[in-house]
């Protein structure tokens, strides 16, 4: 059995149980003034210092979320709708082409439905941003940018992005800039006071801490539209009754995960490294995609991309996980159809490719016997795979 | 055995999933993600998923402990599927799609996938039996005759049966509810699916409509006297006989029936009941689903999925088959199959070309 799926969650910490349990059997609404509202109280806000302190923010800049995709859907729409009220020219987003679906579906509704206008910034073959591209989009008539939103780390392949040059390119345009950096929180080094973002999307169960739980760190003069009206929780930005034992628990990941980040990222790249040359060693024609600058300033520690030409992404994955593999074809939507990810069509790759690609992903609990499974299943399984490549196009 | 369940997220490819994991066998759950109608499915960027029925095969899957994934064929259905379905209708015939699919996808585009993978044969819930003796697998109707499928897969050739598993060929429709219902699964009391699973509500004039476009043209009887307008001839099938707006009724106040239509003229020609029959029926290809049988012979011919199989001779003339009807049939539809049958077995299929009229013998 080998998980390399941690990308797309990765197992909760010892801690995070505990900080998280710890809470589960306890009265205390936060928000009542009783002895059981403030003890609860004091754990949610105990934990937000803990999480501000480990990201770099301040307390008062935590909103905490059910997850990413909601700390991902309150700065976009919310700053849209902010921004939009407050001059009615801005109406225009401006985003890269490589984005999760939770950054692109939201604006593209905001598109559909808001009267918004988007710029999908084009990414190179690594799928990354240069700040120039973005200086030229800004500086075509700024009045009208409402927001910009450039993910800290691609989910898919890896690439980091040169954030604190975009950061510093949408503010020398004065225009508020959000960040997803749901894969890059626990693996880089992910502060908020120093990279200057108005707005950064962290999700708990990519780092060690429970799922349905997220934040989005927020500046103090940024004040997004809610999209979820309702007791005025967490700086009336975002209602509902806060979750204790979730806060509770993405606290304690946060904190070990930046802990140990320096030394787990390094030991997690050198696992990376060696699984992608054992893989190349065993299919020799297969394609790293991605940034092949497997530094962590350039690449996610845990993050290997591959294609394998001939092969379809989603017969792959069936085979492997026969063989107790769990990996990823990338990005599918609710109903499990695989279809060729946006970002490596962004990269330019082509559809075929990138049907045939793969994501591994390591994380904390990863270790050389995972790499070892992989190699040992994956000759046959890429055999077996082609030969069912092969009969689907003859069939055509 | 390695198996591989095609589960719709239905009650019968549940069942028929079932039985094969009682009975030992590997079984991993497919789901087939078809279609892309916006109505019933989610379409856009990352292509189109049947979300409720997707979920109710993976929910019968967890059930059943097994592996599950889906697979999108949608572009191969649209080509294979829906776009002969558009152009046989185009071309004045009237197709039947679920015969289609089961040659082109299930037992072919998928087939071939699970063979090369790994797999041994492909189970789904289709009401139909195969018998294999001395190597051969031989088709042979259900139990259930009200439920029966070997019409929709005589299509299919000796070595995709060779591959196929219907579990379901000696049960009764009642029962697999039943079944399901012990099971614990969640699907058992979902209702049967009728219309044509691309076109959900059922229009199907409507859909060929958008797709196809209008042609008005004249619907005259067998004078060429015109009777009535239409706005595409693909919108009728031979037999019909709602539905036809005409604007008087005829002289002997019977009702009127449509005997063929012509699309080049894109004309639609009517007549009474008693020009319906036909007793000839040449048609190609044919598939013997085990081998050919020594020409003439006779035979009981069924025209449509659900219609009573009559007596027959076939004569094979190369890739042609001509049948004699021994009493006249009434609303054979070119391009819908002729399924000949000795007794319970499927002897093979044709899809039906030209039909000649009792009188005319």
């Amino acid at each position: 059995m080998a998980y390399l799926d941690h990308a797309a969650t990765t197992p909760i910490l010892p801690e995070a149980v505990a900080a998280s349990t710890a809470q589960l059997g306890l009265v205390g609404n936060p928000s009542s003034l009783h002895a059981d509202g403030r003890r609860a109280r004091r754990v949610v806000e105990e934990a937000r210092e803990t999480l501000a302190a480990a990201f770099g923010a301040r307390p008062s800049e935590v909103v905490f979320t059910s997850s990413g995709t909601e700390a991902n859907n309150l700065a976009l729409k919310g700053l849209y709708w902010a921004r939009r009220a407050a001059d009615p020219r801005r109406r225009r987003i401006v985003a890269s082409a490589v984005e999760h679906h939770a950054v692109i579906d939201p604006i593209q509704w905001l598109v559909d439905s808001e009267g918004a206008e988007v710029t999908w910034l084009p990414v190179d073959e690594v799928g990354r941003v240069s700040p120039d591209t973005l200086r030229r989009e800004l500086a075509r008539e700024s009045e009208s940018i409402a927001v910009v939103s450039i993910m800290w780390a691609n989910n898919e392949v890896g690439t980091v992005q040169p954030i604190h040059q975009l950061v510093q390119v949408a503010h020398e345009y004065a225009i508020p800039i959000h960040t997803d950096a749901v894969q890059a929180a626990g693996h880089l080094s992910v502060n908020f006071d120093e990279m200057g973002a108005d707005a950064v999307s962290l999700s708990g169960h990519k780092f060690g801490g429970p799922l349905g739980v997220g934040a989005l760190l927020l500046t103090r003069s940024c004040s997004p539209v809610p999209l979820i009206h309702g007791g005025g929780q967490e700086r009336d930005v975002r209602s509902g009754t806060l979750d204790t034992p979730s806060i509770a628990g993405i606290a304690a990941a946060a904190h070990i995960a930046q802990a140990t980040r320096a030394s787990e990222a390094s030991r997690i790249a050198a696992l990376r490294d060696e699984l992608l040359v054992r893989l190349l060693e065993c299919v020799p024609e297969a394609i790293v995609n991605g940034d092949t600058r497997l530094e962590i300033q350039h690449r996610l520690p845990g993050n290997a991309h591959v294609s394998f030409p001939g092969c379809e992404g989603d017969s792959l994955l069936m085979l492997l996980d026969a063989r107790g593999i769990s990996c990823s074809t990338g990005s599918a939507c609710s109903a499990g159809v695989a279809q060729p990810s946006h970002v490596l069509l962004a990269m330019g790759a082509d559809p075929d490719i990138a049907r045939s690609s793969l994501r591994f992903s390591l994380g904390h609990s990863s270790t050389r016997s995972d790499v070892d499974a992989l190699i040992g299943e994956i000759g046959p399984v890429i055999e077996r795979a082609r030969a069912a490549g092969a009969a689907a196009r003859a069939g055509r | 055995m390695k198996v591989l369940a095609a589960v719709s997220g239905g009650v019968d490819s549940a069942v028929a999933a079932s039985r094969m994991v009682a009975a030992g066998h590997d079984v991993t759950a497919v789901h087939l993600a078809l279609s892309s109608n916006p109505q019933t499915f989610r379409s856009g960027a990352r292509g189109c998923c049947s979300l409720e029925d997707s979920r109710d095969a993976r929910r019968v899957a967890d059930v059943l402990a097994i592996p599950y994934y889906v697979w999108d064929l949608a572009e191969r259905f649209k080509e294979d599927v829906v776009d002969d379905f558009l152009a046989e209708y185009a071309a004045g015939r009237t197709p039947n799609p679920c015969l289609r699919c089961n040659e082109q996808i299930k037992f072919s585009a998928v087939l071939d996938r699970a063979l090369a993978l790994g797999f041994d044969a492909v189970c789904t819930g289709h009401y139909a039996r195969i018998q294999r003796s001395g190597g051969k697998s031989i088709l042979m109707r259900a139990l259930d005759e009200d439920k029966d499928q070997s019409y929709v897969l005589a299509v299919l050739r000796q070595e995709q049966l060779q591959h196929a598993l219907f579990p379901l060929g000696d049960s009764l429709k009642s029962d697999i509810r039943e079944e399901a219902r012990t099971l614990g699964l969640l699907v058992a009391d979902k209702p049967d699916s009728h219309d044509i699973c691309f076109i959900p509500d059922g229009d199907t004039r409507n859909f060929l409509k958008r797709h196809l476009g209008e042609h008005q043209g004249d619907i005259v009887d067998t004078d060429g006297v015109v009777l009535g307008h239409h706005e595409g001839s693909f919108g009728y099938t031979v037999g019909q006989r709602k539905g036809l707006g005409l604007m008087e009724a005829a002289p002997d106040r019977a009702p009127r029936y449509v005997l063929s239509i012509e699309p080049v003229s894109n004309t639609v020609t009517v007549g009474p009941r008693d020009q319906l029959g036909i007793t000839g029926i040449t048609g190609e290809p044919v598939n013997w689903c085990g081998g050919a049988s020594e020409s003439p012979f006779s035979c009981r011919v069924q025209v449509r999925a659900h219609g009573e199989a009559v007596p027959a001779i076939a004569a094979v003339v190369g890739d042609v088959v001509e049948l004699k009807l021994e009493t006249p049939q009434l609303g054979v539809a070119p391009g819908q199959a002729a399924v000949m049958y000795d007794g319970e077995r499927v002897v093979g299929s044709v899809t039906i070309g030209n039909t000649s009229k009792a009188r005319e013998r």
